[in-house]
């Protein structure tokens, strides 16, 4: 039977190393069933996060050969099966073991978000082409691979200043409903840091959903808190009216 | 249906499913998730050919018994909803019902749950109980070299497919008891190696308890009851039985041992038998 080698880091909080298995290969293998054959057969004790197996829960995200990918969604044959398939844990959270790390600084954020708030005599219809605007924000299933690879989080580690596409994906999807009576341009501007975000959109291009995060979600945001925090003819109306 | 992982266009053998007859759009206006699940995953294009399918577990009907109002089980203080309950689907649930069973009987779990907390005070806890009780989670690292929790996982797998799957007999689910028998000896010795942090190998050499359990639960109550309802399938016994509609399986902890004890199924409330009257 075929075989290919995985090389998944082992460590924790204090450090690890990539330790290599060798593992059969099946037709329609997907990264994740590889993991649990080394779960099984060679290291009963790796640590890895999963639940549905199906790409809808978001919890098996890892770094495959250097992209954020969700394992249960990789497949083996898409891989170069001739040199080791590296599998480590996401770079942007702090580890807790192997492929698992903590991922709490993200509920954390989400809790600075007002809830939707339907304005007084709300009459409670909305057409198919504002459902459909938002819908696409809310099929994210927070597998925060967009957060592991914006370099914004990535690299510079700005978690006390930004709040990372995710929840611009999630404000949007507030911002945009028809029937939400909230503003929360503010909260973009000075807590979450849209500011940050240069649009260079990495975070698009690992979406599982495919969700177009930077086109339909932070450029359309970065528009309304331009709009009404540094446009200078809204600034001159305001000063005129006394606002 | 989980779409098969493991088949090749030219496969001989198998089920499939085809729905390539309705125009492409329905489909991937209807089915969206499974037709990327399926075009993604296994390179299978639903609107344009069949998928193969196969039978896995995907739910089920039986669970800890509890009061219909409160969600309160047997032990006091202990509430139960959703899948882990038993007793609102019947013999077999209706698509869709398990989101609205979560959100119904999860609310009213969580509201009785609290009023308990306010009511009673903290129970005062014996030692000794916690002292064993760690004992027996730790045992795993001091078993280390014989025998595997995943090993006893996957044989577990394969004797309930094979002998207590879709459809039963009674010789199966003889057979099958006799080996869930075997199995407990076997988990019993699992080992694990490593640290306690995160460690998959040594939760699951503790679920395997609770899994040993329910499935001898589920064999037990297939074997007595001789009908077949809902999704309880019996070869030898193909049809509906008067007397099993009128009884529940109950599953219950005596001397230390699994019993099962019969109940009967409380008559409808007035008020909802004229419910379904006037549908």
């Amino acid at each position: 039977m075929a075989e290919a080698t995985l090389r998944v880091f082992r460590g924790d909080s204090n450090g690890g190393q990539t330790v290599d298995y060798r593992v059969p290969i099946a037709p329609g293998m997907v990264v994740l069933d590889a993991l649990h054959h080394i779960q099984g057969h060679l290291a009963p004790d790796l640590a890895v996060r999963w639940n549905c197996k199906a790409g809808k829960c978001g919890s098996c995200s890892a770094e495959v050969n250097g992209r954020p990918r969700l394992t249960c969604k990789t497949r083996m044959d898409d891989l170069p099966q001739d040199q080791p398939i590296t599998v480590l844990p996401m770079k942007s959270f702090p580890r807790i073991k192997d492929l698992v790390t903590d991922v709490s600084w993200n509920y954390r954020v989400n809790r600075k978000i007002p809830a939707f708030e339907p304005r007084p005599g709300t009459d409670w219809k909305i057409s198919q082409l504002d459902v459909d605007r938002v819908q696409e924000f809310r099929k994210c299933i927070e597998c925060f691979l967009c957060q592991d690879m914006c370099h914004v989080l990535r690299e510079h580690d700005q978690k006390e200043k930004f709040g990372g596409p995710r929840f611009f994906v999630r404000i949007a999807g507030l911002e945009m409903h028809p029937l939400d009576g909230r503003n929360r341009n503010a909260l973009l501007k000075d807590e979450l840091g849209l500011g940050l975000c240069n649009i260079t959109k990495c975070c698009t291009e690992v979406c599982p959903e495919e969700i177009r995060i930077t086109d339909n979600a932070i450029i359309p945001l970065k528009e309304r808190v331009v709009d009404e925090f540094y446009d200078p003819l809204t600034r001159m109306f305001r000063k005129i009216r006394g606002k | 249906m989980t779409p098969s992982a493991w088949s090749s266009p030219r496969a001989t053998s198998g089920a499939y499913l085809d729905i390539s007859q309705k125009p492409a759009e329905y489909v991937k206006k209807k089915l969206p998730s499974m037709y990327h699940q399926f075009k993604e995953l296994a390179d299978v294009d639903i609107t344009k050919g069949p998928m193969e399918v196969g039978p896995t577990c995907h739910y089920v009907m039986g669970g800890i018994r509890v009061d219909a109002e409160t969600a309160e089980s047997t032990v006091p203080g202990l509430f139960a909803a959703g899948e882990a309950a038993a007793g609102l689907h019947g013999a077999n649930r209706l698509g869709g019902n398990s989101l609205s069973d979560l959100l119904v009987f999860g609310r009213r779990a969580g509201l009785a749950a609290a009023q308990h907390a306010k009511r009673v005070s903290a129970p005062s806890m014996d030692n000794s109980q916690i002292e064993s009780a760690e004992k027996e989670l730790l045992a795993p690292f001091s078993n280390s070299g014989t025998e595997s929790p995943y090993a006893v996982h996957r044989d577990l797998q394969e004797l309930m497919q094979n002998l207590v799957g879709i459809f039963r007999t009674e010789a199966d689910l003889g057979k099958a008891l006799v080996e869930l028998e075997k199995l407990r000896a076997r988990a019993a010795k699992a080992g694990v190696e490593g640290s306690r942090l995160f460690n998959p190998g040594w939760h699951l050499s503790y679920d395997l308890k609770s899994m040993l359990t329910v499935s001898e639960a589920v064999a037990q109550s297939a074997l007595a009851r001789t009908e077949s309802r809902g999704a309880h399938s019996r070869i030898d016994f193909p049809k509906l039985d008067p007397l099993w509609e009128k009884k529940h399986n109950i599953i219950v902890k005596e001397a230390g041992a699994m019993k099962r004890r019969e109940s009967p199924v409380e008559e409808m409330p007035g008020e909802l038998q004229q419910i379904l009257a006037a549908d």
